[in-house]
């Protein structure tokens, strides 16, 4: 038995202990420096590898631990992604850490540890896994916010991201203690049965909201968006990029988990609580990004929009909606690859730069990379024929669909309306005015990334790399 | 009959009045001794539903740790808590407003309150409760069984708090004077001690 469920949770397993074996010789290492760098390289193969062994593990859903822990292809489809979205951010991040002082074989390890708990909350089948996964991940991620500990911006970052995460967390477990009340268990079909039976009652209806306002928070959905830019900000950048990209995905799945396996019953119910969501979030998304002078920023109410988008998919309650949010969340980690290698490497005379206007004519000094960073900002724009475009026709499908016309109208505005200060970067980069422009040298590997990334927005558009078949059948098994 | 009603009148009383004098103590320190005693009374009561365990831990946790963190916060955070109570009288009716709203919403969420039907069941089925285990025996078995992926989840989440800590806060100061016992060991005494003839009446 034990054996049984030790099997279903084994790359969770090995990659916690790959991490405590990765700290253990960064302790006890001599040469800090060599083996921190060391110790990095290892944890992105290891990501790479646990990508791979995840994505080619044999079809079907098995569970372990009493359903606690739930393997099945949507849970698979979330990880491959987010693995190799934290895979691409902590190979970016090296050059970065080791400019500033910050490369400690710690990042690496935390980095790890976080991406555990990202893979139990996709494969939460419990409401206490549910929360033990998001507290791994949110506390992992909360150090590393504060990485950089002799800048008071990074330790503010830090310290207001833990204060808010954790008045998010206590909605969260409160809406778990209510619905557990009301259902009496915390098992996610068991809460499914209870609900099939009585309807929602009152109790877990307040419970569910709970759970969904906690929820939200953690992919920075208005109105639990505040902390975002400042958060976004205040962070090293390579700490941005991660969370731009893998706890995104890992969250939106977990909401996605939470709502179809327990409350499948009653779509209607939280429908309109994902409806406002998602309008709140692609409109502030759009509107608050085009004031803005930092590029991090920007990058934080950009994300703001993102998210709305992946929420008006699920808002359609169908499983043809979890398909576009699980496409469109696929997409967007491999469009904020792309951006971050880029921000990364902005800076001017060896001194980093976040500034937009910093931009100007950069076509001049280094046109490949000036037209990479045009491809993903269209394809962040949603501009046909790029992919990005592709990811919000799946999602404006699936809301058409399921009714709701009305939202996808709204989306498409607020996606015209964010398009511009996408295109202003794309305008400051062709046609700015010239003084200050951008001169530092990139790296062979962000290069390399940014130029994939900004590929696979183009040559995407044929058939999206098979990821729309792959989706579909992740969003089959989610509601089988 | 009469003296566990008597019993747990007494230690519900004093619950509630420590609990009372931890926010009514205007000295934090005092708050934070009443606070013990209001988790020693919490215990106690623990004791007398037969939750033994629960009893214990609260005391081990609670009593031997979370309280004595707080007092040494209280006592060396220079804090000045009348400074902190200032314009609390200004904010009062804005917070007693929204307290009243929390209150009348979750009100409205209890007054609804209605099992499932098969909640009892489902409840009773995650652990049958065998006359002849003790709790605690009982709950280790479980812990440690049913639930100990979320036993070692709540570790490793323990184990982030421990390395987050560390790295945040631990400098490598190269200034300090360590210890260092094998060179003390081996240090030679026809090297350390130098030998001077020093005649009468000069000095070295």
């Amino acid at each position: 038995m034990l054996s049984n469920d030790i099997s279903v949770i084994l790359p969770e397993l090995l990659l916690a202990v790959y991490a405590m074996a990765a700290l253990m010789v960064g302790v006890y290492a001599r040469k800090q420096e060599a083996i921190s760098n060391l110790i990095l390289w290892v944890t992105v193969v290891v990501f790479v590898i646990f990508g791979f062994w995840i994505g080619f593990a044999p079809e079907g859903t098995s569970t372990a631990f009493h359903e606690a822990f739930i393997n099945d292809g949507f849970a698979r489809f979330a990880k491959v992604t987010l693995l190799w979205g934290a895979a691409a951010v902590l190979a970016m991040s090296r050059d970065y850490l080791a400019k500033n002082g910050l490369l400690k074989f710690e990042f690496p390890v935390l980095v790890a540890l976080a991406t555990v708990g990202m893979m139990m909350m996709v494969s939460a089948g419990d409401l206490m896994s549910l929360y033990l996964g998001l507290e791994l991940q949110s506390l992992a991620l909360y150090v590393i916010a504060a990485f950089r500990r002799d800048s008071l911006r990074s330790s503010e970052a830090g310290l207001k991201y833990f204060v808010l995460g954790s008045l998010s967390s206590g909605l969260l477990l409160y809406g778990a203690s209510l619905v557990y009340g009301f259902a009496g268990t915390t098992v996610f079909s068991g809460i499914y049965s209870v609900v099939g039976q009585e309807g929602l009652s009152l109790g877990l209806l307040f419970g569910m909201v709970f759970m969904l306002a906690g929820l939200t928070f953690k992919i920075s959905a208005v109105p639990f968006h505040m902390w975002t830019p400042d958060v976004y900000e205040g962070s090293p950048t390579p700490v941005t990029a991660l969370f731009a990209t893998a706890p995104k995905m890992a969250a939106a799945a977990l909401i996605a988990r939470l709502l179809f396996d327990s409350f499948g019953e009653v779509v209607g119910q939280w429908q309109q609580v994902l409806v406002l969501l998602s309008f709140l979030s692609v409109f502030v998304g759009a509107l608050a990004a085009i004031g803005q002078t930092n590029i991090k920023r920007l990058m934080a109410y950009s994300s703001i929009g993102h998210m709305g988008f992946a929420m008006m998919g699920l808002a359609a309650g169908t499983e043809q909606g979890v398909q576009a949010m699980l496409i469109y969340m696929a997409i967007y980690v491999t469009m904020n690859v792309g951006v971050f290698a880029f921000i990364l490497n902005m800076e001017r005379d060896g001194q980093a730069v976040t500034d937009i206007s910093a931009l100007s004519l950069y076509s001049k000094v280094a046109p490949g990379r000036a037209a990479a960073l045009a491809a993903l900002m269209f394809s962040l724009a949603g501009i046909p024929p790029l992919v990005g475009f592709f990811g919000k026709l799946y999602v404006l499908e699936a809301a058409v669909d399921a009714g709701l016309v009305w939202l996808a109208i709204a989306g498409v505005l607020a996606s015209v309306i964010g398009a511009y200060y996408y295109l202003r970067i794309v305008y400051l980069m062709y046609f700015g005015a010239t003084e200050n422009t951008l001169n530092g040298r990139m790296p062979m590997l962000h290069g390399t990334l940014l130029a994939a990334s900004s590929l696979a927005m183009i040559v995407g558009v044929v058939n999206l790399f098979g990821v729309e078949t792959l989706a579909g059948m992740a969003a089959a098994t989610l509601l089988n | 009959m009469v003296i566990v009603t008597f019993i747990f009148y007494l230690f519900a009383s004093i619950a509630i009045a420590s609990a009372l004098m931890v926010i009514l103590a205007r000295n934090p320190v005092h708050s934070v001794l009443w606070l013990i005693l209001t988790f020693f009374t919490a215990s106690a009561l623990f004791v007398l539903m037969g939750a033994e365990l629960i009893a214990m831990l609260l005391m081990i946790v609670y009593v031997g740790a979370v309280a004595v963190l707080f007092l040494f916060v209280v006592m060396m955070l220079d804090v000045d808590f009348a400074q902190l109570r200032y314009g609390m009288a200004q904010y009062f009716p804005l917070g007693l407003l929204i307290g009243t709203i929390i209150l009348v919403e979750l009100g409205l969420a209890f007054g609804d309150w209605i099992y499932a039907d098969n909640a009892p069941a489902l409840r009773a089925a995650v652990m049958p409760a065998p006359q002849d285990v003790e709790n605690t025996a009982a709950i280790g078995r479980i812990l440690y069984t049913d639930y100990v992926y979320m036993f070692q989840a709540a570790g490793l989440i323990l184990f982030v708090a421990m390395v987050g800590a560390i790295v945040l806060t631990m400098r490598h100061r190269k200034d300090v004077k360590r210890q260092n016992i094998l060179s003390q060991i081996y240090r030679d005494p026809a090297k350390s001690v130098e030998l001077k003839d020093i005649k009468p009446g000069q000095g070295l």
